[in-house]
């Protein structure tokens, strides 16, 4: 009881304290707009762990919280505005209107054709944040001044992948992909990523079945994955729909990876070093439940605002941008290395954690693959593999 | 063979100095193991493990070496364990997630981080009374109470700040904004600097306690450890001034500062992911404890050398030493 009498007693003083503070700061006000895409991926076959509707949004939301906290000793406020929408036109029509409104910050978890449109929709000011596709499209030709991806491309994902199965010499793959164009996307990143280190792919099968495999994933599977050697299965299933289902099913017995199994993520419930249980804790209370990829990536986004509005001491978006792409901004984002943005594409360069649904496997990149500017840059489009320059419109 | 004739000659010479019959004791608190574990400074070797609350991290002693207070972070607790009988016999409010915390000049004020909750908590060691709760930013870390018991500081891995409290009003007087994630702060023993490490930013800023504004930064860099590897955390000043020594985590060393000039004079290879420091009784002797090896490095000052590695419990984090 008396620890909340003694709480409110000191908010009254910090308050007061904050007023007499030596350090004059100016008000600062920063509206950040969260538009978020309801997509239908379809009906799936492992339906039995639906992935949350608010997956993106509670990470935004935590990290105004965060950014509210430390505003409070620099009197700067922010504020989110979110927006969702199973019709792409209804985003883009709010987006102009928040940007008419004088918004200039816009965290967007749509799907790749989606955000292709704001860049044109929205004026120059604006500084659009990708936080839900993971495209390679996205990184490789959409070049525009004011885009930046906090979530991870394919690419950068099947990198991380590709350097730790290297590493432990698994080195000949059986490849399984899905139907759609998502799962086609994965795949192909793969496939770059197995050249670029050196693996190689001994079997590709596309998966077109359409039983119910929860009822005969251990008769189907095995003949399915039928081939003389492969030290390890890939599965590009990013809906979930049978991937779940190769697992203890493979012909030979051997380790699955890619969407299921070992996967490459953004994000995850068991990354806890590097301060990150503090984070995977604050976000559990607020939302009763884990933090995901989607959530890292809108919570990265609108924490780069902050951290620039932080040490421009301005809402002003040229001078944010401008911030973001300098080498002096560093987003401290709970994955052991601090994290920036490549000069050319725009995306967040970061380390990807390797996890199983239960355990942290490792984080790439591995040990030894090396880059003669930064280390996290053999994950994903390095400078020359893209159309994007640093001095782009 | 010769750095075990010159331990002999430290023990033996520790001893004819000592008043009491005891030897010096380390006390290392192991997040992972939920336990402290007690080191004999003569032998080098772990003589106990004591089990404690949940996540054991910040550690201190009483000023009179009678207490050692532990932060049990999941617990929400801090523990007090007598010394004398190494059994837990009180558990203090620290509010929820106490990290770290610094004990005032005056033995009896306890200022605890609460990790979870952006607060400073201040207890009454003595009535374990909360005296009050002061808001601070995102995940306060660092602790620390000026020698002359006017200014307590703390830092906010997540805020970027270091917050000034005056320890008379309890009350929050001013912030100054460091790099990215600070996550130590020390001050001299004239209470004129505070030294502040910033973990992603791979900084130690030095603030001049008066105006609160940074005087200067120091920087790290290693021959083959990658930049991004160097994350300092820990901070330790020599009682003699001459130098500050910066625990660096996962570049697996501990720079020698040279605590006048500011310039980094060397780097100490120590164990995997190296956190916080202790000194022994006369200085000579430097404890890091290394997270990820689980162990203790020894750093004998004078030859800037790691001497000899103690095994620990998992992931220790924080280490003290009773005279």
């Amino acid at each position: 009881m008396f620890i909340n009498n003694h709480r409110k007693n000191a908010i009254a003083i910090t308050l007061t304290a904050l007023l007499g503070s030596s350090h004059a700061y100016s008000e600062v006000e920063v509206n950040i707009s969260y538009l978020q895409q309801e997509i239908d991926y379809g009906p799936v076959l492992s339906n039995i762990l639906p992935e949350p509707e608010d997956a993106g949004f509670q990470g935004a939301r935590l990290a105004i919280k965060d950014s509210n906290t430390t505003g409070r000793f620099l009197k700067h406020k922010y504020q989110l505005q979110d927006f969702t929408s199973a019709d792409p036109q209804a985003l883009i029509d709010k987006a102009k209107a928040q940007y008419e409104a004088g918004i200039r910050y816009f965290v967007v978890n749509t799907d790749a054709q989606t955000l292709g449109k704001f860049t044109d929709a929205l004026g120059k000011e604006a500084l659009i944040f990708n936080a839900g596709s993971s495209a390679d499209e996205l990184r490789l030709h959409t070049c525009d001044a004011n885009l930046f991806h906090t979530i991870p491309s394919r690419a950068m994902l099947t990198d991380a992948l590709a350097q730790w199965l290297k590493a432990k010499r698994l080195q000949k793959i059986f490849m399984i992909t899905g139907a759609t164009p998502d799962d086609k996307a994965f795949s192909r990143a793969f496939k770059r990523s197995s050249k670029r280190f050196g693996l190689s792919i001994v079997k590709e099968k596309d998966w077109s079945f359409d039983t119910d495999l929860r009822r005969t994933a251990q008769s189907e599977m095995p003949l399915f994955t039928q081939h003389r050697d492969y030290d390890v299965v890939f599965v590009a299933d990013e809906r979930g729909d049978f991937g779940e289902y190769v697992l203890y099913n493979t012909w030979l017995p051997r380790p699955v990876v890619g969407t299921q199994g070992l996967t490459p993520v953004a994000w995850h419930r068991v990354v806890e070093q590097y301060g990150a249980a503090q984070l995977q804790s604050r976000f559990e209370k607020n939302t009763k439940r884990w933090m995901n990829s989607k959530d890292y990536s809108a919570w990265a986004a609108v924490r780069s605002v902050a951290e620039a509005v932080t040490r421009t001491q301005t809402n002003d978006a040229e001078t944010n941008k401008a911030y973001i792409k300098s080498d002096k901004f560093q987003l401290a984002g709970f994955k052991g290395r601090k994290l920036d943005f490549r000069s050319w594409n725009g995306q967040l360069r970061q380390t990807i954690p390797l996890v199983h649904p239960r355990s942290l496997v490792s984080m790439s990149p591995q040990d030894g693959f090396l880059h003669p500017t930064n280390e996290l840059d053999t994950l994903g489009f390095d400078r020359k593999e893209t159309d994007c320059t640093d001095t782009n419109k | 063979m010769n750095f075990k004739k010159s331990l002999m000659t430290l023990a033996v010479g520790s001893l004819l100095a000592s008043s009491t019959l005891y030897a010096e004791t380390a006390y290392v608190s192991n997040e992972k193991d939920d336990t402290i574990s007690i080191i004999d400074l003569d032998t080098m070797a772990v003589t106990d493990t004591i089990e404690v609350g949940e996540r054991p991290r910040g550690i201190i002693l009483s000023k009179d070496y009678s207490k050692l207070y532990i932060c049990a972070s999941d617990s929400d607790t801090v523990q007090v364990m007598d010394l004398a009988t190494n059994s837990i016999i009180k558990e203090l409010p620290s509010g929820e997630d106490p990290e770290q915390f610094a004990l005032h000049p005056n033995n009896r004020h306890l200022y605890v981080s609460n990790e979870d909750d952006a607060l400073v908590t201040i207890v009454d060691t003595e009535t374990s009374e909360v005296l009050a709760q002061i808001d601070v930013g995102v995940e306060p870390e660092g602790m620390a109470v000026s020698p002359d018991g006017t200014m307590a500081v703390n830092t906010s891995e997540t805020t970027n700040m270091v917050h000034w409290i005056d320890t008379e009003k309890h009350e929050l007087v001013d912030n100054t904004l460091v790099d990215q994630r600070p996550r130590h702060v020390e001050f001299s023993k004239d209470s004129k600097l505070l030294w502040a490490s910033a973990e992603i930013g791979a900084t130690v800023s030095v603030i001049d306690t008066a105006t609160r504004q940074i005087i200067k930064k120091i920087t790290f860099e290693i021959k083959g450890v990658h930049k991004d590897k160097v994350q300092p955390v820990g901070v330790k000043l020599s009682d003699d001034g001459r130098y500050a020594f910066v625990a660096l985590g996962p570049a697996n060393h501990v720079a020698v500062v040279n605590a006048k000039t500011y310039e980094v004079e060397d780097y100490i290879l120590v164990g995997r992911r190296v956190w916080h420091m202790t000194f022994h009784e006369d200085q000579g002797l430097l404890l890091a404890t290394n997270g990820i090896s689980g162990d203790v490095s020894v750093i004998d000052v004078n030859k800037m050398k790691a001497i000899k590695t103690i095994k620990v419990g998992r992931y220790p984090w924080g280490v003290v030493v009773k005279p």
